[in-house]
């Protein structure tokens, strides 16, 4: 189908990391069933390193590849690198997804982020809230 | 392998509809409207086809307007009740809350007009009764609009029960025949039908042709203003190949409706029996009353684009109604009616079968969809929080 990029495709048919992570260190979930689409993220952090992390997705496409293709990114990085993690960056590593199909790579940033910050609060390190999103909502 | 199963979506052409078009994108090529023999030729054409076609429905050639689809002839056909209503004061218009975008769209247009729009609630098995109909007329309704049968559910409304109530009470009866037309009988007269809309290209015929059936007497207006084509009542020189191509598909698929109806139940029936066998899945709209060629099931837990982009990989070409799909926010307006709540509609597949699938096609698609809502199950959150208990199931 030509509505994806083969990349997209890619990470869709063959989703890296995908599964759970018993006892994460942090766990972060975005969307809602209602909007169609929810992502959770698990994160084993190390010495501020990330060194395993899963995903589960209920959604389209692009919504599992952007999942996968975040998660790749993050892999074995230290959390501050990822959280500059950006949607935009998913998205361009992904060679691009459909306009109406952005909102996929902002969950899966907000995905990530909301692991981290769940991360911190487990393990009582202060943190600049203004860093993290509130919650991802869609209209409904 | 390649299976289409998105015969509601468009089918493929018969071979006797392209045969029927060929000559008249080669030789015959006249205008209709030329007084010479070239154009005459074409003329005769037209008339043989609307005569035909005029035959099958059960009504005059003259009560048919040719149209660019099925879009046009809803379009018009409403709007033409709209202002008839208007011109004696009624502006109260009839319809269900299942209907085509392109019923439902003009009628949210005449309501910033000023009209008032009854949209009639759908039961959850996808069909409206006559006596919500009955219930809803006024005094000052104008039209009743139901479809024959649904897009994308299938279900086949009672629409000779609601044509005679409307005809009792003096009000216009509409109905959107798209998904019927060649799969279900139309008989214009005894259904009591006072508009009708078809749309070759549902029933093997070509794209970017329809047609308006009006009861004479009922005045028509124009959408497009031109020439003395269809009598005044749509300019523009006739897409004359195409109107030869509806007609010959509408005589073939009218004339082998039974045998094709016959063979078409028996895949759907095996097809609704298999998906349900997929535990937490539900049939979308009546099992009975419904298409020989529909099946609509939701799968709780998975996101309908998804399961479509995998079967698309087995060679499976479905549809659905998830938000994703649709383009816009919301799961499809026809499952919401029925009363599925959205995160249980954006899990939906359709399957519209045609009379080139097979048995063994039918078995692999069970397989296949069975094999693929296990997986998306498999990776879905939601899935892990009603199987681990967190979330109650909605489908049983």
């Amino acid at each position: 189908m030509a509505l994806y990029s083969e990349k997209v495709m890619d990470h869709f048919r063959n989703p890296r990391n995908i599964g759970v992570i018993e006892n994460a260190d942090g766990i972060g979930e975005v969307g809602n069933a209602k909007c169609g689409d929810i992502m959770k993220i698990y994160l084993k952090i190390d010495n501020n390193i990330i060194t395993d992390v899963k995903f589960e997705t209920f959604g389209c496409g692009s919504a599992i590849a952007s999942s996968s293709m975040a998660t790749e990114m993050i892999k074995g990085k230290s959390i501050d690198d990822a959280l500059t993690l950006t949607n935009k960056a998913v998205a361009e590593a992904l060679d691009g997804l459909p306009a109406h199909k952005m909102h996929c790579s902002v969950l899966a940033e907000e995905a990530i982020k909301l692991a981290l910050k769940d991360y911190y609060e487990k393990n009582g390190i202060s943190y600049d809230h203004s860093k993290f999103p509130e919650c991802s909502c869609c209209e409904h | 392998m390649h299976i289409y199963a998105d015969n509601a979506a468009t089918t493929k052409m018969s071979s006797t509809s392209i045969n029927a078009m060929l000559p008249y994108l080669d030789n015959i090529y006249g205008n209709p409207s030329s007084l010479h023999s070239a154009g005459q030729k074409a003329n005769e054409a037209l008339c043989a086809a609307r005569s035909k076609i005029a035959e099958i429905i059960n009504c005059s050639p003259n009560e048919i307007i040719f149209t660019s689809g099925g879009s046009e002839a809803d379009n018009q056909a409403i709007i033409s009740a709209a202002k008839l209503g208007a011109a004696k004061g009624k502006k109260h218009i009839i319809s269900t809350a299942f209907e085509h975008h392109a019923v439902l769209h003009t009628l949210k247009k005449l309501e910033s007009e000023g009209y008032e729009i009854t949209l009639l609630d759908v039961h959850e098995n996808g069909l409206i009764t006559p006596n919500q109909v009955n219930d809803a007329i006024r005094e000052d309704t104008c039209l009743v609009t139901v479809m024959y049968a649904n897009n994308e559910i299938g279900t086949i409304q009672p629409i000779a029960e609601i044509g005679e109530i409307c005809r009792q009470k003096g009000v216009l009866f509409h109905t959107d025949a798209v998904q019927a037309a060649g799969h279900l009988p139309i008989d214009v007269k005894n259904q009591n039908i006072d508009m009708l809309s078809l749309s070759a290209h549902k029933f093997n015929g070509p794209k970017g042709v329809g047609l308006l059936y009006a009861k004479r007497g009922i005045r028509i207006s124009n959408l497009i203003e031109g020439g003395a084509q269809e009598r005044g009542k749509r300019g523009g020189t006739e897409n004359i190949p195409a109107i030869m191509g509806m007609a010959a598909a509408l005589e073939e698929s009218c004339t082998h409706m039974e045998e094709t109806s016959a063979y078409l139940t028996k895949l759907r029936d095996k097809l609704i029996l298999g998906l349900s066998k997929i535990p937490h899945s539900v049939l979308n709209g009546d099992k009975n009353s419904r298409l020989p060629n529909n099946v609509n099931f939701c799968f709780e837990g998975i996101e309908g684009e998804s399961l479509l982009l995998l079967l698309d990989d087995k060679g499976i070409y479905a549809s659905s109604g998830s938000a994703c799909t649709s383009g816009s926010l919301d799961p499809s307006h026809v499952l919401l009616s029925i009363g599925r709540p959205h995160e249980i509609a954006h899990g939906s597949l359709r399957l519209s079968l045609s009379k080139e699938n097979t048995e063994e096609e039918v078995d692999y698609i069970i397989e296949s969809v069975s094999e693929v809502v296990s997986y998306l199950r498999s990776i879905s959150p939601v899935w892990r929080n009603l199987t681990e208990g967190k979330q109650k199931f909605i489908i049983k």
